[in-house]
């Protein structure tokens, strides 16, 4: 068959599966008095429609901020206000200050649905599938495939279309960034992902990655001539692209700084609910946000971030690479996830979605760590009442995967890009046999595991004296996978440079 | 044999898309279900909580059991299950019961009977000459006919939006024609009959089978130029076919039959009561012929031909009522209908008799009566075009002429199931499932036939028609003055600009039987 009529299809898949989902349930239907992320959307196209700029971050009469007050960047906010104005042309109440609130139909469901449709098809499709279509060096039948898998990634479709969220659009700005650097226009990549960040703060987990890539760009290309002039261009473009998106706040530096309490919200904690990161996991043994102080938490995550970070970034920065890029962004996020301050359980999805930018090069591992990754919001989607969606879109995105990638053939340690890493190994433990099967084998117990977990969270009551044993498993499991994750990855992005790549090909 | 193994290279591939498509039949749970819900949910009822004597007498609910004996008993087995999920819907009197445990028993018990049609479609596969096409997998005849038929669009609608049982009892159908392909000529015979008494709509292509078994299996021999050799006549075979399938009917009818009540239960089978037309018209003659009454009538009150006080009330609501009055051509009677259809099948079968070109004719021949009864049958549904799209899949993957008249019948048979899905949120699922299936045996059909063209220009065009007529009908139209005067236009339109489509492709197949080669075997061998 032609190339166009598999995009074609791939695209209509996954928005039929994106439409389905919606169907079901959102987060918060019908329970008063807060409901949930879908009223929070929904209570912003009001309080943007009906208020002046000045007031949007401002706890005011009219804009109680304890009731879902904006906490997002400008560009959400103007999102908000567009789709407010789409609201007001089919029905006026559904954004009408104050009385608004909690407004629940079928009709305006419908309409909350379709507005991320309309902002996933504008924006993060088109990026995934102009990034699979032009991936260099790769057979079309991979192409089609990793735009299937990332197309069908459950995270994602899970959170915005059930949970309901807009994740795509930053995720999608973030994937232009990326497309864009990948063909050397990096003033529209930074441009790509100014927006990203300016959509939503979490995107800040990329960000060391792009400013590291782009900065090893400028050196290489020599600091005093051209590599000067690129860094130049590159300031200036990002910070005309941040003062077009601040530029109703920038009249006043106490707007600023109101937003910027509004997005970094230190008072909350170290973490919320239950997350699959370090400090949920520790505080199993260790009640951390009990015997610490605040200031002492901060700082504490802070080192272990920034320690965590500098290998990639280092290596980023000094060889700068395509592939290099790839995995610096999957391994910074990984480890803002897991060790930074206030970190929700839906962060994941900014490591899954660079994590599917390689799924191509690593399909087993990749395949395994978004499976993971969906696992870890289980507690979440289980409260949305999206078990069925979520078993659903599980189950098909392993069978997508296995299928198209034949993921189970694909784990000796060429195609696990541990070559390297084995071959050094050999040399002091002469023993040591392979990964191979080591991975297969932990794979299946994972993946046996998972669904136990499901199995027993969506069917079974806890015991009365520990009612939140299900979802802090859930999150201890997750996150005991994901340390692994970052160690693998890490791995494979210091150790494997370009000649193993080489080396592959030949053989 | 080369077939078969090339196939069973697939049976990684053919798993992977029966367990992707069985996952976004369980997706589609939630969505809207149609009064067919309530139907079977009042079946399971009456079956599970009456003695058998009273299943064809209950009249509570106006959703009367009206299908054969057999689809009674499924339901009855089916109740046993459903009494773990809820048991409040196995009350006759819980009218329009639909609590989610009584959607989710519902939905599973769809979606696991299909089963036998997935495994039905396994064998049609295993039966398509898999020798052709290119080196990738993805363009095998036998690949590309599994997912034109697991992935079917309107199988996908009706059963698990609108709510059916289709899935399985094509599965009964498309096993018995798989059987005949493999020669199993008493298997295929034993399972048709069963599917009869399942559900008796399948008496529509009953003609087929009767004639294709006697020609090739009652007559064991044919002259050398094809013609019939009435010598090899073979009694026993008549009579293993005979007792087939009078024993499935004892077996289904014999209890009724022996309580006297098979008066009732064929009153109950064969409702003639009802209208020409079915509330939305289905795209056949009957609705190409009302549309010309209407706007001959329109035409004659304009330019004073007629007189508008002379004229029958109902005739200017659109399709609302059942009992339509014709107010310038003469009215159709039920015996007429019936006529028509005898005499529109009647070629075919004759083709098939005269002409044997072994089971490919005579899948052809099921097509053509299929065919030939929704285009001129009383009071048909539009779900019932599935049974002429379903197995002239078959077909589609062998040769090129066919597989241009399957996507010409396909498109519109497949288009007019449209307004059977009115809601909101289901329009766009329904546009989806409906492009993805269409790009999809268009590409792959066009990848099948490398050289040759599979649409003339005319043909072309009047497919790409149709998009411009879903905006106009579900897009624009809603929002002109008209919508309030004329709710009925759209589905007037599409039954009207689909029956075209579909008579065109009834014709295009009843010109490629009559021309086809003799018996395509001989060749091969």
């Amino acid at each position: 068959m032609e190339k166009w009529s598999l995009i074609t299809i791939t695209v209509l898949l996954g928005l039929t599966v994106r439409w389905t989902v919606s169907l079901g349930p959102y987060s918060g239907a019908g329970k008063p008095p807060m409901y949930g992320d879908y009223e929070a959307q929904r209570h912003w196209q009001e309080v943007t429609y009906n208020l002046p700029v000045k007031q949007w971050y401002f706890n005011t009469s009219d804009n109680n901020l304890q009731y879902w007050g904006l906490d997002y960047p400008p560009l959400t906010a103007y999102h908000s206000l567009l789709c407010a104005y789409v609201a007001k042309l089919i029905n006026p109440g559904w954004i009408t200050l104050h009385t608004s609130h909690g407004y629940e139909s079928q009709s305006h469901k419908l309409f909350m649905r379709a507005s991320v449709l309309v902002a996933d098809l504008l924006v993060y499709v088109p990026a995934v599938i102009l990034y699979c279509c032009y991936l260099k060096e790769t057979s079309v039948k991979k192409k089609i495939s990793s735009a299937l898998c990332t197309l069908l990634y459950p995270g994602l479709i899970l959170i915005d279309y059930g949970h309901f969220q807009y994740n795509s659009v930053s995720l999608g700005f973030a994937l232009w960034g990326v497309l864009f650097l990948s063909y050397d226009f990096d003033l529209s990549g930074s441009i790509a992902f100014c927006l990203a960040i300016n959509y939503k703060q979490m995107e800040l987990y990329h960000a060391l990655p792009f400013f590291c890539y782009l900065l090893g760009k400028c050196f290489k290309k020599g600091l005093m001539g051209k590599g000067l002039w690129l860094l130049m261009k590159l300031a200036f473009i990002v910070i005309l692209s941040f003062a077009v998106c601040w530029f109703p706040f920038c009249t006043d530096i106490e707007q600023i700084l109101q937003v910027l309490r509004r997005l970094f919200p230190v008072d909350r904690g170290l973490f919320e609910d239950k997350v699959a990161n370090i400090w949920c996991t520790i505080s199993v043994l260790f009640k951390i946000k009990t015997f610490l102080t605040t200031e002492i938490q901060l700082k504490l995550s802070f080192a272990l971030t920034f320690l965590t970070v500098l290998p990639s970034c280092i290596k980023l920065t000094l060889q700068p690479s395509l592939r290099g890029f790839k995995y610096g962004l999957v391994c910074c996020a990984l480890s803002f996830f897991l060790f930074s301050f206030q970190v929700h359980e839906k962060s994941i999805l900014l490591v899954s979605i660079p994590v599917c930018l390689v799924i191509h090069e690593i399909p087993f591992m990749s395949t395994w760590f978004l499976l993971v990754s969906t696992f870890s919001m289980l507690p979440l989607l289980l409260k949305d009442g999206l078990l069925l969606s979520y078993t659903v879109t599980m189950l098909a995105f392993l069978m997508v995967c296995t299928t198209s990638f034949s993921i189970f053939e694909k784990t000796s340690e060429e195609d696990l890009q541990l070559k390297r890493l084995s071959t050094s190994i050999r040399r002091y433990i002469p023993w040591f046999k392979t990964f191979s099967k080591v991975m297969k084998s932990l794979f299946f117990i994972s993946v046996t595991l998972m669904g136990i977990l499901t199995l027993i969270s969506a069917t079974m009551e806890p015991p009365k004296r520990l009612p939140d044993l299900f979802p802090l498993a859930v999150s201890v499991v997750s996150c005991l996978h994901f340390l692994f994750f970052l160690l693998y990855f890490n791995i494979i992005a210091m150790w494997e440079s370009k000649d193993g790549r080489n080396q592959k090909k030949i053989s | 044999m080369a077939a078969r193994r090339g196939w069973c290279g697939g049976r990684g591939s053919f798993l992977a898309l029966a367990f992707g498509v069985t996952l976004l039949k369980v997706l589609l749970i939630p969505t809207y279900h149609s009064t067919d819900f309530e139907v079977h949910r009042n079946w399971l009822a009456i079956t599970h909580s009456l003695p058998v004597s009273q299943w064809y007498y209950e009249a509570t609910s106006e959703w009367t059991l009206d299908y054969p004996p057999f689809f009674a008993w499924f339901e009855y087995v089916l109740s046993h299950a459903g009494k773990y999920f809820d048991k409040e819907m196995l009350s006759v009197q819980n009218l329009n019961y639909s609590s989610p445990m009584t959607v989710l028993f519902q939905r599973l018990s769809v979606i696991t009977t299909d089963m036998l049609y997935i495994y039905a479609v396994y064998q049609c596969c295993s039966c398509v000459n898999g020798k052709r096409g290119g080196k990738d997998p993805l363009e095998n005849p036998p690949f590309v006919l599994s997912v034109l038929l697991l992935w079917n669009f309107g199988l996908l609608i009706v059963d698990h939006i609108h709510f059916q049982y289709n899935g399985f009892l094509f599965g009964f159908l498309l096993l018995s024609v798989a059987r005949l392909f493999q020669k199993r000529y008493l298997e295929g015979a034993f399972l048709f009959a069963v599917l009869l008494h399942f559900k008796h709509i399948y008496l529509y292509v009953a003609p087929a089978y009767g004639i294709y078994l006697l020609r090739s299996y009652c007559f064991t021999a044919n002259n050398p130029d094809g013609s019939l050799r009435w010598r090899s006549f073979s009694f026993c075979r008549l009579i293993a076919l005979g007792s087939i399938v009078c024993l499935v009917s004892a077996v289904s009818l014999g209890p009724f039959l022996a309580r006297g009540q098979l008066p009732q239960v064929f009153s109950r089978l064969f409702p003639f009561k009802r209208g020409l037309c079915h509330a939305y018209w289905a795209p056949n003659v009957w609705a190409v012929f009302n549309s010309i009454d209407k706007m001959l009538s329109v035409l004659g009150v304009k330019y004073q031909f007629l007189d508008p006080a002379r004229m029958p009330k109902a005739a200017m609501t659109g399709g609302l009522v059942q009992e339509f009055q014709h107010s310038v051509l003469p009215s159709v009677t039920p015996l007429a209908t019936l006529f028509c259809t005898a005499v529109s099948v009647l070629p075919s079968v004759f083709c098939l008799w005269f002409k044997p070109q072994g089971p490919r004719g005579f899948l052809r021949c099921l097509v053509l009566c299929a065919l030939s009864s929704f285009l001129f049958g009383w009071h048909v549904h539009e779900k019932a075009i599935l049974l002429a799209i379903l197995p002239l899949s078959l077909l589609s993957v062998d040769t090129s002429r066919d597989a241009g008249i399957y996507l010409i019948l396909s498109t519109t048979g497949h288009f007019s199931l449209f307004p059977l899905l009115f809601t909101a949120p289901e329009l766009p699922i329904k546009i989806l499932l409906m492009l993805l299936f269409s790009v999809y045996s268009f590409s792959s059909l066009k990848a099948l036939f490398r050289k040759e063209p599979l649409l003339n220009w005319l043909e072309a065009v009047y497919l790409t028609g149709l998009i411009p007529i879903e905006i106009i009908c579900e897009i624009v139209f809603p929002f002109t003055s008209w919508a309030q005067k004329l709710p009925f236009l759209p589905l007037l339109l599409t039954s009207v600009y689909c029956a075209l489509g579909i008579i065109y492709s009834w014709l295009k197949l009843y010109i490629s039987a009559f021309t086809e080669p003799l018996e395509v075997k001989q060749k091969e061998e």
